[in-house]
């Protein structure tokens, strides 16, 4: 029994983590006044490019790192359309969730031989568990805890990001410029900066998230690996009220019925997967009808500022 | 009594020409102030005073002219180099982040740290303190600026100014959402500081506000430069024929009429705002045929949310609303509007008007569904041209063209649509919210007659304003309206100035006899 | 001649201008990426060209290509007239689609009547899904992009868990059973295949060569909807009111519209859009719906079209056309030159991307027609 709750603990925890490094970075986007849905795009180039560095270099952290300045430069898109061009930016994260995807997988034939999926990292190239062998194998402790690096970082980020928004003094220019970015502009704040340092964070973030599905949860990139995920991702963000725990919280949600869904298909249970794994949205939902009621971002959230110079 | 320093010229701008595209906002304006002067700038909506001080702290880049700052001239490209010079700004609407506390409001972009980038709280909220006794702006620094009066928001704009070193303050607007208490102690403020040294520049229209604080004025007119004069050697009736260009009268042409029966009456009416606050809080109220009754009182003390509950935009939590006695509580707009009231709402590019649709589609915003504008659900092109073109045309709309989006018009010609469609509804009430705000000269006197021809028409007329003079002309009963209650209703020819604003900040009509 | 440089360059200003400088930089940026890959765009395109128009089999399956594209297009389309945006096409596409399959295989009807049956009926249900979503923003405030990414997943799984129960499953496979043939809408589809179809297709080798594909009466439907969609939303006081909504809601409520039911009203058209669309490729074309391991990308897909088609019925016929070309087009460069098909979301992403910032293009055509230039700009 305890077993099993381990079991269904740890897989909460391992498919939690690259959820929270994108909502993270849908956090930050957002709170800075850009709505960034190309999270979907961007964490899928993080997944393609930390699986294929992963593959070449042998070396997790290089390619964990390469996922983020992947994403990094395809949210670069997203910035200068956003921020300099004032764009619709629903439409450009749309954009970028053409062009995330479309360009992994036109890399992916030209690196991997015409084929969409990349060949699998070796296993001691995967991301490294910190605390395997501290506990006795198959121990409830050992199932919990024996995470890959990336479910510790991810906390981690959660941790920096709330420090960051809320404590420091670049996060205090961060929501003014999300909320009221013209009281900002008069007070000699650059806007344009904030936003565009938060979108290319964001991409990061989201690189990091597709990075932890390709290196961690499983070891190689193919078409169907980011489906949904960052969608997943934005709507966790909103759930968590655009704060980095609250959407720690609703990532932990997502995580738990994939974690109970992979379980329920281990044992001989009579229960529909199916209808399990439909169980958090439809959860979602009902709890966004009535426990939480309205949510409102940032006052500025989706808004391109523009001077209003002729 | 003057603490101005002629050697010393903080301010001046010479010839400063500012143009967005085509249109030229400001034409070669002069403008010096020296230290310890109160310096008024003078004009109509849109006239350029606004986008001149922009200028001054670099939100805007000047086309063509130049800026010293204590004689040193200086481009200011940026608000950075406008505070570094000690230039400071509160603008009409308040640049603040809700959210956030006061203390964060005032020391955001120039915070106070630990080291690290590690925000110093404690620290900010000292010197805050500090701050507000020094110059006698109190304020609670761990407020938040949702949770706080207009009043005191606007002390902390100044308080933001001074906290960044300010020595030239820009005041635009100051008084706009003040009470006249409120405007006695920001008087009472200016004073405080140029005292200390400090120089303002206070952009208004309202002209007895001038005589009461300035020093000197300027006047602007279509962005030119018409004059600088002494306040102390003028008089209002001069300063405002500079301002508009001609002789003007603020005084409406009315003549008495008798009220006739009761067309509105409201009782014990309570409708919550945003927050589920109870911004109107048991109010009653009748509104008679053939009388422009007005409301008087201070921004947020629950006018909207009276306007939206009547016009069943809001919920009404408690109360009734009886239009020509039958009950109209709760009802949906479209019920209302069908029970022949008709609004011209306080923001007419929110409420009013769906900017993007064209003139004639918003001629029929309430119509639509009647004949002759459509039939069995299927529009008729040819029904709403027709009425449109002929409500262009009595309304005298510019330009003539029915098919321009209503964005493209300018804000009196969009009021004009507004009224041409409540009016010609044929309502019973009429209720105006705001229906001057932003308006030149000559669009308020428009607007202001045709209230009046309702009303001579016998039709009830419900002004909310937060212009006192504008309902101490136009109404013939005013009702003064604080925190969601009616204090009194004193008839046209009793009112005063001193009555009305003792009243609007919650002295009964009986406690306002001195 | 100078004057009808003039009218092109204002043309070019324009909206409609704006998509075809949109959908030329990204047909450049696609050939530019075919470049640094090592293959010759020129030849690929020319491939793809080909791949599109070379027999009127191709031009059959880009129509049928299109078809789905178009009406999940109109779907978001409808939705972005009325201020609202619809993510959720994905999943009323499912439910259309699964909705369809259950009507076609379950009910018992004749033929022509079974098909009027299945349509309005999946369209309906899909309807009222995409309602759902219109409800929870009315009445709870529930943001339709978030109810709509979850209501996507649901029918997802809804989807999966009928589709594998019992009765529905076509043992040994993890596919529904086939909708009856009374429901279908493939033209022709016993004929052709009879001696005497052969016999008499083998003389028209035109026709003979587009009934090769499971050619339908879908796209009709498709261009009929697109004109229904027109006409509601410009020439009724439905349209008038829901415009309205979406240009602007506070003016509405305020003259009398009911906002709330606009919402659900909007959702459930764009809904039963989207739904038809996943009827019409049941009947026509896929017959039954399959466990999904992922989103089909129909509803995505719309979302580009419907972009690029200015979010009009028309622009909508014309992008999905575009799109529905390109994805049936571009696969033929992988099998033949083995360039990566995948360009193809390169250029679709690229052009939307374009699409985003008309603020872009329109400051390059004004430095060109500036070139003197204005010092204070900025």
């Amino acid at each position: 029994m305890l077993a099993n709750l381990g079991f269904i603990l740890g897989t909460t925890l391992l498919y939690s983590a690259p959820l929270m490094f994108t909502s993270l970075g849908g956090v930050i986007s957002e709170n800075s006044g850009v709505v960034n849905i190309g999270l979907e795009g961007m964490m899928a180039i993080g997944a393609f490019t930390g699986a294929t560095v992963g593959f070449y270099s042998g070396n997790p952290w290089l390619a964990f790192l390469a996922a983020g300045i992947a994403s990094g430069i395809l949210a670069l898109l997203h910035a200068i359309a956003s921020v300099t061009f004032a764009a619709d930016q629903v439409v450009s994260g749309i954009a970028i969730n053409f062009l995330g995807p479309g360009l992994a997988l036109f890399l992916s034939r030209l690196f991997f031989d015409g084929a969409t999926m990349t060949e699998s990292i070796d296993f001691n190239a995967k991301m490294p568990r910190p605390l395997n062998g501290v506990f006795a194998q198959n121990s409830f402790l050992d199932l919990v805890f024996n995470q890959y690096a990336t479910v510790y970082l991810a906390f981690l980020l959660v941790l920096i990001m709330w420090f960051l928004l809320y404590k420091t003094k670049l996060g205090l220019r961060i929501r003014a410029v999300g909320e009221h970015p013209k009281a900002a502009d008069t007070l000699g704040i650059n806007v344009y900066k904030i936003r565009y340092l938060c979108v290319i964070l964001s991409g990061i973030f989201a690189g990091f998230g597709g990075a932890a599905m390709s290196l961690a949860v499983v070891s190689n990139f193919r078409p169907t690996l980011i489906s949904g995920h960052g969608f997943i991702a934005l709507a966790a963000m909103i759930f968590g009220k655009w704060k980095p725990q609250g959407a720690m919280l609703a990532c932990l949600l997502f995580g738990a019925s994939q974690g109970l869904v992979i379980f329920i298909g281990r044992t001989d249970l009579q229960v529909s997967s199916q209808i399990l794994a439909m169980l958090p949205y439809v959860l979602t939902l009902v709890i966004l009808t009535g426990f939480v009621g309205r949510a409102n971002g940032p006052a500025a959230d989706g808004i391109p500022y523009e001077k209003d110079e002729a | 009594m003057s603490n101005i320093d002629f050697d010393q010229k903080v301010v001046e701008m010479k010839n400063i020409t500012k143009k967005f595209g085509d249109f030229t906002a400001n034409n070669n304006i002069n403008l010096t102030v020296h230290k310890g002067e109160v310096h008024a700038l003078l004009g109509e909506n849109g006239a350029g005073k606004t986008t001149l001080m922009n200028v001054l702290y670099g939100l805007y880049n000047p086309t063509a002219g130049d800026i010293s700052i204590n004689g040193e001239k200086i481009e200011i490209q940026d608000p950075n180099v406008a505070i570094e010079k000690g230039i400071g700004m509160v603008h009409q609407h308040f640049m603040l982040v809700e959210p956030f506390t006061v203390a964060e409001n005032i020391i955001l972009g120039m915070e106070t740290t630990k080291g690290m980038g590690q925000l110093d709280m404690k620290k900010a909220v000292k010197e805050v303190k500090k701050l507000s006794e020094k110059y006698g702006l109190h304020v609670d620094p761990d407020q938040k600026i949702e949770d706080i009066t207009v009043g005191m928001q606007q002390r902390v704009e100044i308080l933001k100014a001074l906290y960044r070193g300010a020595e030239i303050l820009i005041l635009d607007e100051p008084t706009a959402v003040l009470t006249p208490q409120e405007i006695k102690d920001l008087v009472e403020i200016i004073r405080n500081l140029t005292k200390e040294g400090k120089s303002i520049i206070i952009i208004t229209h309202k002209l007895k506000e001038i005589k009461m604080v300035a020093d000197y004025c300027t006047i602007i007119r279509r962005g030119k430069h018409i004059d600088t004069v002494d306040v102390s050697k003028t008089d209002e009736d001069e300063l405002a024929s500079k301002m508009v260009g001609r002789e003007v009268s603020f005084e409406v042409d009315k003549e008495d009429k008798e009220k006739g029966n009761v067309v509105l009456k409201i009782d014990d009416l309570v409708v919550s705002d945003n927050r589920g606050i109870e911004a109107v809080d048991g109010l009653s109220l009748e509104v008679h045929s053939g009388e422009i009754l007005g409301i008087a009182g201070v921004d947020g003390n629950g006018q909207t949310e009276l306007v939206e509950g009547i016009t069943g935009l809001r919920k009404i939590t408690n109360g009734k609303v009886l239009m020509n006695g039958k009950d109209i509580t709760n009802k949906e707009p479209k019920n209302i509007i069908e029970s022949k009231v008709s609004t011209i709402p306080e923001d007419r590019q929110k409420r009013g008007l769906v900017l993007e649709y064209s003139v004639e589609e918003n001629m029929i915003l309430e119509n639509y569904h009647k004949k002759p504008f459509s039939k069995n659900g299927i529009l008729n092109p040819k029904g709403i041209n027709d009425y449109a073109k002929k409500l262009i045309k009595r309304f005298d709309i510019r330009p003539d063209n029915e098919k321009i989006k209503a964005k493209a018009l300018s804000g009196g010609n969009q009021q004009k649509v507004i009224i041409a469609r409540e009016v010609s509804n044929d309502p019973d009430l009429l209720i105006a919210s705001q229906p001057t705000r932003g308006l030149d000269v000559g669009a308020i006197e428009y607007v202001h007659k045709s209230l009046v021809e309702q009303r001579d028409k016998g039709k009830a007329v419900l002004l909310v304003s937060l212009e006192l003079d504008e309902v101490m002309n136009v109404s013939d009963r005013i009702a003064v309206i604080y925190e969601g209650k009616i204090v009194g209703v004193i008839d046209q020819k009793d009112a005063n100035e001193n009555k009305l604003g003792l009243m609007m900040a919650g002295g009964g009509a009986t406690d306002g006899q001195e | 001649m100078a004057k009808s440089k003039f009218s092109l360059k204002k043309f070019f200003k324009g909206k409609v201008g704006f998509t075809f400088i949109s959908i030329f930089i990204g047909l450049i940026v696609g050939a530019i990426a075919l470049l640094v890959a090592g293959y010759n765009p020129i030849t690929a395109y020319g491939i793809i060209i080909r791949g599109i128009f070379g027999r009127p089999k191709y031009i059959a399956y880009t129509i049928l290509y299109s078809t789905p594209l178009i009406l999940t297009g109109l779907s978001v389309a409808f939705a972005f007239r009325t201020g609202l945006f619809n993510i959720g096409a994905e999943g009323q596409y499912i439910i259309g689609a699964l909705v369809a399959t259950m009507v076609g295989y379950f009910l018992h009807l004749p033929p022509v009547i079974h098909v009027i049956f299945v349509f309005l009926l999946a369209a309906l249900a899909a309807g009222l899904y995409g309602g759902i979503a219109g409800f929870l923003k009315a009445k709870f405030g529930v943001h339709e992009v978030i109810a709509t990414i979850m209501l996507n997943w649901i029918a997802l799984y809804l989807n999966n868990f009928i589709v594998m129960s019992e009765g529905v499953r076509r043992p040994e496979s993890e596919s529904s059973y086939k909708i009856l043939d009374t429901a279908r809408i493939i033209i022709l589809e016993k004929w052709k295949w009879t001696d005497a179809g052969r016999q008499w297709l083998s003389n028209h080798p035109i026709l003979q060569d587009i009934l090769k594909t499971p050619a339908n009466w879908g796209f009709l439907v498709a261009l009929l909807l697109a004109v229904v969609v027109w006409y509601i939303l410009n020439k009724t006081t439905l349209g008038y009111e829901l415009r309205a909504v979406g240009f602007n809601k506070h003016a509405a409520e305020y003259g009398g519209i009911a906002v709330e039911k606009s919402m659900v009203k909007s959702m459930f058209i764009a809904g039963s859009l989207a739904g038809a669309a996943g009827a019409l490729q049941v009947m026509g074309v896929t017959k039954a719906v399959t466990k999904l391991a992922a989103m089909e990308g129909y509803g995505f897909d719309g979302i580009a079209v419907s972009l690029i088609g200015s979010n009009t019925a028309f622009g909508s016929v014309f992008a999905g056309l575009l799109f529905g070309a390109l994805k049936y087009g571009g696969p033929k460069i992988q099998s033949t030159l083995g360039a990566p098909s995948e360009m193809i979301d390169i250029v679709i992403g690229t052009i939307v991307f374009f699409i985003a910032i008309p603020k872009f293009i329109k400051m390059v055509l004004d430095f060109r027609s500036n070139k003197r230039g204005d010092k204070n700009v900025g």
